[in-house]
């Protein structure tokens, strides 16, 4: 729980400190995010994720992103908008809350809201105790699940520290019918007896659209930014420059002292503790 | 120890091979009542498989709970039986001859059922294959596979090995008929015709797997334990979960021994040959693993408590005051501190007094495996209430099942090989008599006594 590990808020140097939030509009971030792309060091991509190495060419770069999460928790008002939004875009029953939110009570007794979705570790648990690598980190670093390869064991289950993964015990919501099968980039619909979770939405970055929770939180608290373009937008549009915003805000990622490296960062702003 | 007297004890034979007899009605209401359990259990695994795991219980803040138990214990009292036999074995106490094959088949079912409930408790057993093509080598669950894999093949082989010259007996027996049996036994019993080559090879192989099978239970016992204790999750990640699941195998397996022989024993009428001291024996082993594993249970909530620990301390406070108080208390004087005491106290210290205690740790240890499972998953890691695990009539039908598979399997399995070691009990008659010391009890006397009236050939 040391803070100097809690204030490493990002994976890259920090140019320096501003105060405030640029407004951008949303068109103006995928610009930016499109435009990073085309030249996105694709070495950095693969050094931090051993997976891509295998389908990478010169004339595709592996990642043309490196995904991230923000979370404004002054911004939260609790509503569950995302939750919903969530459950709506991946087919969900309502028990499987890939991002949820938590009633959290600070030192003072008052309560806050903290939405907690998958965590994205540079370093995940569950990755490393998953007998048969169904759970794996893509080129962009999203931590995705292979259904059709899950068995079932849930020992990811027992090993996130987020309780971030949720297990089919039944059979799940009918989905309308797709023309592809699920996969782990959309697992609509969800399997049988196989694990689940927050995906980051990459069906939907994909394609240059926000996730559904953060374009459901009518609040702005949710961001998705991209490491490699240095950006950051929520659903109200706004756009900020990542590093800047989270040195400025002080900026943390949840159980730092696992040593899990999630890609979700938490501005904090309710007299939490840092540790949570 | 080869010597060249061969002594053929008709009566060790002729008990050996009495449950391969004609089976009265106790044994038919017995078998149906366990095939009964049995085939309910079936019936509701099918229509968990269709219904998914949901219906046994599980859900999402109760992801791990009664199959995994039973997982852990059942294997647990797998290694009970190997440990008692080989340890035995290797220690050459003579008394172990009348108990070694039912120590040894006892490990080899407890194991398969064991082993069921790793593939019960799969979300998609029907890709269990990807085990094999697919391992992740970084997976406890992979390191289990393997570690039971090899685990079984040496029950396997420890069972068989000792069978040989026992089916070459029944070989023997069965020479003139036409049926299957003569096949059978002709095939297993390897042309084995009691040369002295062949005991020597027979008796250096036995001694192999007796070593071999110890290191290769604490293993599997120890991975066993990983796949909770590598997690970072609290009441889990402890370093002393290995050799406390290593006790916990042993201390429950002994048990089991205890459960296994009184109950064929009384079956068949063996007291003959299983006598009080038997017990006595095995009962002391019991006492001393149940003396180490209240140690390892204090030393574990101890440490894990004493630092106030905000992630630990309420599981542990659940543990000693809260809701599953009254299960951990329970197990502390029924499965820890009774046993302890009917052992201890000469009064109880009987046939029945022991097998009451050991029925108090069998099923004790399996309640202690529910309170490794359950609590630290119920905890909650973020914020909120406690999870909990209510097993279903599927899990509790699959659960009994398992339990009633073990007797059932044993008594199928003694319908066709002899229950006593023949080979063995001859050998220790026909072996010089050693001068009893302290670590081998005077029971040889009365084994070769016997031999006088019955004639050496």
């Amino acid at each position: 729980m040391a803070d100097g590990v809690n204030r490493s808020v990002t994976e890259r140097p920090i140019v320096g400190p501003t105060r405030g939030r640029s407004v951008l509009s949303r068109r103006r971030f995928l610009g930016v995010v499109g435009a990073t792309a085309g030249t996105a060091v694709a070495g950095v991509a693969l050094a931090e994720s051993g997976l891509a190495s295998a389908g990478a060419t010169a004339a595709t770069p592996a990642a043309a992103h490196q995904w991230a999460f923000m979370v404004d928790l002054r911004r939260c008002d609790g509503c569950q908008k995302c939750t919903q939004a969530c459950q709506q875009e991946h087919y969900l029953a309502k028990e499987q809350t890939w991002i949820k939110v938590y009633t959290m009570t600070n030192t003072d007794g008052e309560q806050y809201f903290m939405p907690r979705l998958c965590m994205h570790c540079q370093n995940p648990p569950c990755l490393r105790v998953c007998p048969v690598g169904a759970t794996f980190k893509n080129p962009e670093g999203v931590v995705l699940v292979d259904q059709t390869k899950c068995i079932g064991c849930r020992a990811c289950m027992a090993a996130c520290p987020y309780e971030a993964r949720y297990f089919n015990w039944g059979p799940p919501p009918a989905a309308p019918t797709l023309a592809s099968q699920p996969m782990p980039e959309f697992p609509v619909p969800q399997l049988q007896g196989t694990v689940g979770k927050c995906i980051l939405c990459v069906h939907n970055t994909d394609v240059g659209k926000l996730p559904a929770c953060v374009d459901a939180c009518s609040m702005g608290a949710l961001y998705i930014a991209d490491l490699d373009a240095d950006a950051a937008v929520n659903g109200l549009g706004e756009t900020v420059k990542f590093s800047e915003f989270l040195q400025a805000n002080d900026a943390i990622r949840y159980k730092e002292e696992l040593g899990t490296q999630p890609r979700v960062y938490y501005i904090l702003g309710h007299g939490q503790d840092l540790s949570f | 120890m080869v010597h060249d007297r061969t002594v053929v004890l008709e009566d060790v034979r002729e008990a050996a091979l009495r449950p391969m007899g004609r089976s009265g009605w106790r044994f038919w209401a017995l078998a149906g009542v366990l095939a009964l359990v049995v085939v309910v259990g079936a019936g509701a695994y099918v229509y968990q498989l269709i219904g998914g795991l949901g219906t046994a219980g599980y859900y999402d803040r109760g992801f791990w709970g009664i199959y995994e138990a039973n997982l852990v214990a059942f294997i647990g009292v797998s290694y009970g039986g190997a440990l008692v036999s080989a340890i035995l074995r290797l220690t050459q106490a003579r008394w172990r001859a009348p108990i070694t094959r039912l120590a040894e088949a006892m490990a080899v079912f407890s194991l398969l059922v064991g082993a069921a409930f790793a593939v019960i408790h799969l979300g998609r057993p029907d890709r269990m294959w990807e085990l094999v093509t697919r391992p992740q080598a970084s997976s406890p669950i992979v390191w289990d596979f393997v570690a039971v894999m090899t685990y079984l093949v040496a029950t396997l082989v420890f069972l068989s090995l000792p069978l040989i010259p026992d089916v070459a007996v029944l070989r023997d027996r069965f020479s003139g008929t036409a049926g299957w049996r003569r096949r059978l036994y002709g095939a297993l019993s390897l042309n084995w015709r009691g040369k002295p080559g062949q005991r020597r090879l027979l008796e250096q192989s036995v001694t192999a797997v007796a070593i071999l099978i110890i290191p290769i239970a604490v293993l599997v016992h120890s991975v066993l334990s990983w796949a909770f204790a590598v997690n970072s999750r609290p009441g889990w990640d402890s370093t002393i979960f290995a050799p406390y699941f290593v006790v916990a195998a042993l201390f429950s397996g002994v048990a089991m021994v205890i459960l296994v022989v009184a109950g064929f024993r009384k079956g068949y009428h063996l007291e003959r040959y299983i006598e009080p001291k038997h017990f006595r024996y095995l009962a002391f082993l019991m006492l001393t693993l149940d003396l180490l594993y209240l140690y390892f249970t204090f030393t574990e909530l101890l440490t894990e408590g004493y630092t106030l620990n905000e992630q630990v301390t309420p599981i542990l406070t659940q543990l000693l005051a809260g809701q599953y108080a009254p299960f951990f208390w329970l197990f502390v004087v029924g499965a820890g501190i009774v046993p302890l005491l009917l052992v201890a106290l000469p009064r109880t210290r009987t046939v029945p007094g022991i097998v009451t205690a050991s029925a108090l740790v069998v099923a004790g240890m399996w309640l202690k495996r529910l309170l490794i499972v359950v609590p630290a998953v119920a905890a909650p890691l973020i914020s909120g209430d406690w999870g909990s695990f209510r097993p279903t009539w599927v899990a509790l039908s699959i659960t009994l099942a398992g339990a009633a598979a073990i007797p059932l399997l044993l008594m199928i399995f003694f319908k066709f090989f002899p229950i006593l070691s023949i080979y063995e009990m001859e050998e220790m008659a026909a072996e010089p008599v050693l001068e009893p010391t302290m670590s081998e009890p005077a029971v040889p006397e009365l084994v070769t006594a016997g031999v006088v009236e019955r004639g050496i050939r």
